[in-house]
């Protein structure tokens, strides 16, 4: 007979176990840069808000480890997640000295483990609700949404990034928007010369194996290595160009940046149309030109229609893979998150570090669930099964 | 009529169409048989030039067929493939009103128009309208594939092996109501398979091709009695032939005069089902009766066998 216990909730109550009793809550530095002193959960928080969170923590845990309804597991990892967070911004306000603004209260791996013990379990129920495609959507809106009053209530002030934040407001707002224009601008330049591209290598097979080849090759080309390969053609055009200099064209900063990120989002967005292309089916095709569509009505009404699903997955791609890169973009003055994360290298302040960080993969993981369920809802008529 | 004249169509060194020429009449359908390879659906596509032939011409209606762009001529043509070509991002009205959309006929005159044709197909408009292909049956998508064809009211309708795809007793009733539509349309239909059964069963004429050639064109008693060639009497297939020739002709012109015992037959089912009918139950003659059920006299097995005799 099967067991009482659910398989994913034993590892997810155990790591539950080992963060609450055994890892640090949060850490506590003196100022940003020394070494941190590690204090436990009841440490960290006033006792009645330990002991609470603790309760909260040990019952969801409970949750997790026994076969339980689903709903009740959603309500679990969402207490969890939600005491976590806002608890997190007590720690911090109770660890910090009055007054003191060179003390540093960050969460220590203790906290992180419970967030992402619960953050499993969410992902696990949600993946069991099988949810459609706008309630995904509606999901991750509801996620960023309880974020930015988390962020705008001030309960996480104190905690040590958004300590880094509140000297930086200006700078992380401008270069968030260069790293959405890098990553964003990309693409869709990639898209605009990438379909046609892709549409062409679809109809005429000689172009279609040189073109991939070269894109590969591109694709293959370490990020930093581009960034460097760029710096003389790029630095050359400025120079000899009437004009291009004026337009922002030099061998270091956003051109090159955007130039290779631009490279880097081809081969996916030209290989999947091409596949996408390839997979309409034959027989649709061969009617369509049969009842006297011309090549662009078929294109455009029977060929592009069903690629798109496939040729959105593409996009997907570049647009998570664009965000990560575009992070590098900052080693040769390209702006954008990476300018925090390679600051904060620089000065061993890991706190900047993650300022430039946590954006990055945020931004990253709502791109990625808002383009699955718009692929999900352009190719829903072909999956659905028949009633 | 389609006048096809001295057709061929080379594809480098081989040629897939040699100078065929023939005439189809208007309202009939016309079979292209033939074993894979042997150019008939290169030549079917030659008629609304998905091919373009390498030398000689086609005339619709006197017109020769280029003095259209290609893609108007095929707005003026049925197309139906086997596997139907539906598009599956489409439903089944809009698939249905594709070639209407591309003429530019107005929402109003196209929405009647897909009504009118689903119910000719027997499909529930208020059911199927909103389906998409993948939600039919095959024999429903088959329909809805030849009612798309026939959504302009074309004069010619292709058919490259329409009923490729179903399975025997949906092929049947296919091919029924086929006949059924075309009796009532009066489309000219050119229709290609590689099943002599089908040919026989369906066409006015039959057009047997073999390496490109057009080996002989005529009517399927014709086919099966004088065969032009032993290609042609291997692919009618020797054995099958009395009773192909007996599957051409209708219970109601064998009927002789008498009484007879037990269930009787219908006078428009086909003689060779009455054979069979015969042979099964071990009875020498069976009562005929016409539409109005009325009894009108016997066939025999005797009358029959004559009948499945090769003609002089």
């Amino acid at each position: 007979m099967g067991t009482r216990f659910d398989k994913l909730g034993a590892v997810i109550a155990a790591i539950a176990a080992y963060a609450c009793l055994f890892a640090p809550f949060a850490t506590f530095r003196a100022n940003r840069i020394v070494p941190g002193e590690a204090r436990s959960m009841l440490e960290s928080l006033p006792p009645a808000a330990g002991w609470a969170l603790m309760a909260i923590v040990t019952a969801a845990a409970l949750v997790a480890l026994l076969r339980t309804p689903l709903m009740l597991r959603l309500g679990a990892s969402l207490a969890a997640l939600v005491a976590l967070a806002v608890l997190i911004g007590v720690a911090g306000s109770f660890l910090t000295p009055q007054d003191n603004t060179y003390a540093r209260v960050s969460p220590a791996h203790g906290f992180w483990l419970l967030v992402f013990a619960f953050t499993l379990l969410l992902a696990d129920v949600l993946t069991r609700l099988a949810l459609s495609p706008w309630a995904r959507m509606l999901t991750l809106a509801g996620a960023a949404a309880c974020l930015g009053l988390l962020l705008a209530s001030g309960s996480w002030d104190s905690l040590s990034i958004l300590r880094e934040y509140a000297g930086r407001a200006d700078s992380f707002r401008a270069e968030g928007g260069k790293h959405l224009t890098l990553a964003l601008g990309s693409l869709a330049a990639a898209a605009i010369v990438g379909l046609p591209l892709g549409i062409l290598c679809h109809r005429v097979d000689a172009l279609r194996a040189g073109v991939l080849n070269v894109l590969n090759v591109i694709q293959t080309i370490p990020s930093i290595a581009l960034f460097g390969l760029l710096i003389a053609p790029l630095g050359w055009i400025a120079a000899h160009v009437p004009g291009a200099a004026a337009l922002g064209i030099r061998g270091i900063g956003t051109a090159p940046a955007f130039l290779a990120l631009f490279l880097y989002s081809l081969l996916p967005v030209v290989a999947n149309t091409v596949v996408g292309l390839a997979g309409v089916p034959r027989a649709a095709n061969d009617a369509a030109r049969g009842m006297g569509m011309t090549g662009r009505q078929r294109l455009l009404r029977v060929e592009l229609p069903l690629a798109l699903p496939v040729i959105l997955t593409g996009i997907r791609i570049v647009l998570v893979q664009n965000i990560g890169l575009a992070t590098i973009a900052a080693l040769i003055g390209g702006g954008g998150f990476g300018v925090f994360v390679f600051q904060g290298i620089g000065q061993m302040a890991m706190d900047l570090v993650l300022l430039g960080a946590l954006p990055t993969v945020a931004l990253a993981f709502a791109a990625a669930i808002v383009l699955d369920a718009v692929v999900e809802l352009t190719s829903i008529r072909k999956s659905e099964v028949p009633s | 009529m389609i006048e096809i004249e001295g057709i061929t169509k080379r594809y480098g060194e081989s040629t897939v169409v040699d100078d065929v020429s023939m005439v189809i009449e208007p309202r009939s359908i016309t079979v292209i048989v033939g074993t894979s390879g042997s150019g008939k659906t290169t030549l079917l596509r030659m008629i609304n030039r998905l091919v373009e032939p390498t030398s000689g011409a086609i005339r619709l209606d006197g017109a020769d067929n280029r003095s259209l762009p290609g893609y108007e001529l095929r707005r003026s043509i049925g197309y139906v493939i086997q596997g139907h070509g539906l598009f599956p991002h489409r439903t089944v009205a809009e698939n249905i009103a594709t070639v209407p959309l591309l003429l530019g006929w107005d929402d109003e005159r196209i929405r009647a128009r897909v009504e009118e044709l689903m119910s000719l197909f027997q499909l529930d408009p208020g059911e199927f309208s909103g389906r998409y292909p993948h939600e039919l049956s095959g024999g429903q998508q088959q329909r809805v594939g030849v009612a798309r064809a026939l959504a302009a009211g074309p004069n010619v309708l292709l058919m490259d092996e329409p009923f490729g795809a179903l399975d025997p007793i949906i092929r049947n009733k296919a091919q029924e109501d086929l006949l059924a539509i075309q009796k009532r349309l009066g489309t000219t239909i050119v229709l290609v398979t590689h099943d002599m059964e089908e040919a026989v069963h369906m066409g006015d004429r039959i057009a047997v091709m073999d390496g490109g050639r057009l080996l002989q064109y005529d009517t399927p008693d014709r086919i099966l009695a004088h065969p032009a060639s032993t290609f042609v009497d291997t692919l009618v297939g020797a054995s099958e032939k009395p009773f192909r020739l007996l599957s051409l002709g209708r219970v109601g012109d064998a009927v002789e005069e008498g009484p007879a015992e037990g269930e009787p037959i219908a006078a428009d089912a086909s003689q060779r089902d009455a054979l069979a009918e015969l042979l099964w139950s071990g009875r020498p003659a069976l009562p005929v009766r016409n539409a109005n059920g009325r009894l009108i006299g016997k066939v025999t097995v005797d009358g029959l066998v004559r009948r499945a005799a090769c003609p002089a």
